[in-house]
């Protein structure tokens, strides 16, 4: 895998972020690579969430956080005012700790945004399979489009969030402990999809399993107290990190 | 607060202390055995390499099930990997001693050729080195264990003049080649000790520094 560093798609930059009182995020700067998977690991309540949750503005949400610092996408602000956040979402696609399938058909979770986005019925159905098809979920529902997605198993439940989240064509995808909920078979394959997303999307994953991150990212930032300790290649982090706190994290002695 | 895995890590470093101590021990007793002449010395160096094949049979079982039950990562991956490649180069250095210690047996069926100089030159060098490799190993001395690699040198030179010097002996007299060629691979011997323990001396380096020096000097 070339690591070389290129021009960013995402650059994080001076980043501070409260909840109310509470800052959670201290001047956090970090440049995300296109086309690359990039892992975001670190003990409970250490901000890695938070983070991630600031790149498609989930935080907005809520009525007393406060931010400062810039996030820009492909150069643009997300912060301006002036940003339709809803097409924010749609290029920067996210994926939860649990499943969470709308209960209607297999069909109509995937076909969900892109209705909304107004597709022709034609292109719908070409969309959806073509989603399912990245998800590596095709051939397991093919035949079986229109049962309730509630029908799946999580891992399929959880591949089919990935298709859904895909199918409106995002630039990047971020995912909150994707597999956390889900069994050894059914996490190897989702770190398998992940893998074969990055070709199209840029990902970023948070993580509490440091085996998950080896496996399937290529670039890794440990985050500790709100503050980005460490950020390098996934190589050279897991085999010889700069930082103590870092190495103390991954091989398990920490604190 | 202790871990279990510190634990184990501990005992795989201990298992490869004593490896390290009874191939120290060998080194030192087969050249005894040759210039004391002393044949049940010889004997016995040989009869300990089989204790050092166990050894490295088992520090490498121990290493294989902690890669497959720990997962390590970093310094505690590096220390693991590296025992399974000291405890080969350490094993190697036993079968050498056990070498020196056949021909010795062997020597001491002859009258002296010469009086030994240079090959106890070399195997001190060697002794030296062995001994300090375990120093830096124990004591995390990355730069010991390069300055061990430099003393390399000095058992090449060794090794070279001594080929020459055989030589010759045998080429005056040809009733000295049979115990000239023994020497001759008793010093080859040593020299490839000095190669297996500045082979330890770079993995210490890799294990403590992460850094790979191998083929750079």
């Amino acid at each position: 895998m070339d690591n070389t560093i290129g021009k960013p798609i995402v650059e994080i930059s001076g980043l501070n972020f409260w909840y109310g009182p509470k800052q959670a995020l201290f001047g956090i700067n970090l440049a995300i690579q296109p086309n690359r998977t990039t892992a975001f690991i670190g003990p409970s309540g250490c901000g890695k969430s938070t983070l991630l949750r600031c790149l498609n503005r989930m935080n907005d949400l809520n009525d007393e956080q406060r931010i400062e610092g810039t996030i820009t996408m492909h150069g643009m602000n997300i912060r301006h005012p002036d940003v339709d956040v809803i097409e924010l979402r749609k290029r920067v696609g996210m994926v939860f700790q649990k499943s969470n399938p709308f209960p209607k058909s297999i069909f109509d979770n995937v076909a969900y945004g892109l209705r909304i986005q107004g597709s022709k019925k034609n292109h719908l159905e070409d969309r959806v399979e073509s989603s399912l098809r990245r998800a590596a979920l095709w051939e397991e529902v093919k035949d079986r489009l229109q049962e309730s997605a509630l029908s799946l198993s999580g891992g399929q439940q959880q591949r089919l969030c990935i298709a859904r989240t895909i199918a409106v064509e995002p630039d990047v995808v971020l995912m909150d402990e994707p597999c956390s909920a889900l069994d050894p078979t059914a996490t190897a394959k989702i770190e398998e999809l992940i893998q074969d997303l990055k070709r199209y999307y840029t990902i970023i994953i948070v993580t509490h399993n440091m085996q998950q991150a080896t496996r399937c990212s290529d670039f890794t930032g440990f985050f500790y107290l709100g503050r980005l300790v460490e950020f390098d290649s996934t190589n050279r982090i897991f085999t010889n990190p700069a930082n103590k706190q870092t190495e103390d994290y991954i091989t398990g002695r920490f604190g | 607060m202790e871990l279990h895995f510190d634990q184990e890590l501990a005992q795989l470093k201990e298992k490869l202390l004593f490896m390290s101590s009874l191939t120290e021990q060998s080194v030192a007793q087969s050249l005894k055995a040759l210039i004391q002449r002393d044949d049940a010395l010889a004997k016995k160096v040989d009869a300990d390499d089989d204790v050092l094949d166990r050894l490295q049979v088992e520090v490498d079982e121990r290493c294989i099930r902690l890669l497959a039950l720990r997962q390590p990562l970093a310094r505690d991956l590096r220390l693991i990997t590296m025992a399974m490649k000291i405890s080969t180069d350490l094993e190697r250095i036993g079968d050498q001693a056990a070498n020196i210690a056949r021909r010795a047996a062997e020597l001491n069926k002859e009258p002296e050729l010469k009086p030994l100089v240079d090959i106890p030159r070399m195997a001190e060098i060697c002794q030296g080195m062995i001994r300090d490799v375990l120093d830096a190993f124990v004591y995390e001395k990355p730069d010991l264990a390069r300055q061990i690699i430099k003393r390399d040198e000095d058992v090449d030179r060794l090794n070279k003049q001594l080929q020459r010097e055989l030589t010759s002996f045998m080429i005056e007299d040809p009733a000295t080649i049979t115990r000239a060629l023994l020497l001759m691979r008793i010093a080859r011997n040593l020299e490839r000790i000095g190669d297996h323990a500045t082979n330890i001396a770079e993995e210490i380096v890799y294990l403590y520094e992460a850094l790979d020096i191998r083929h750079q000097h």
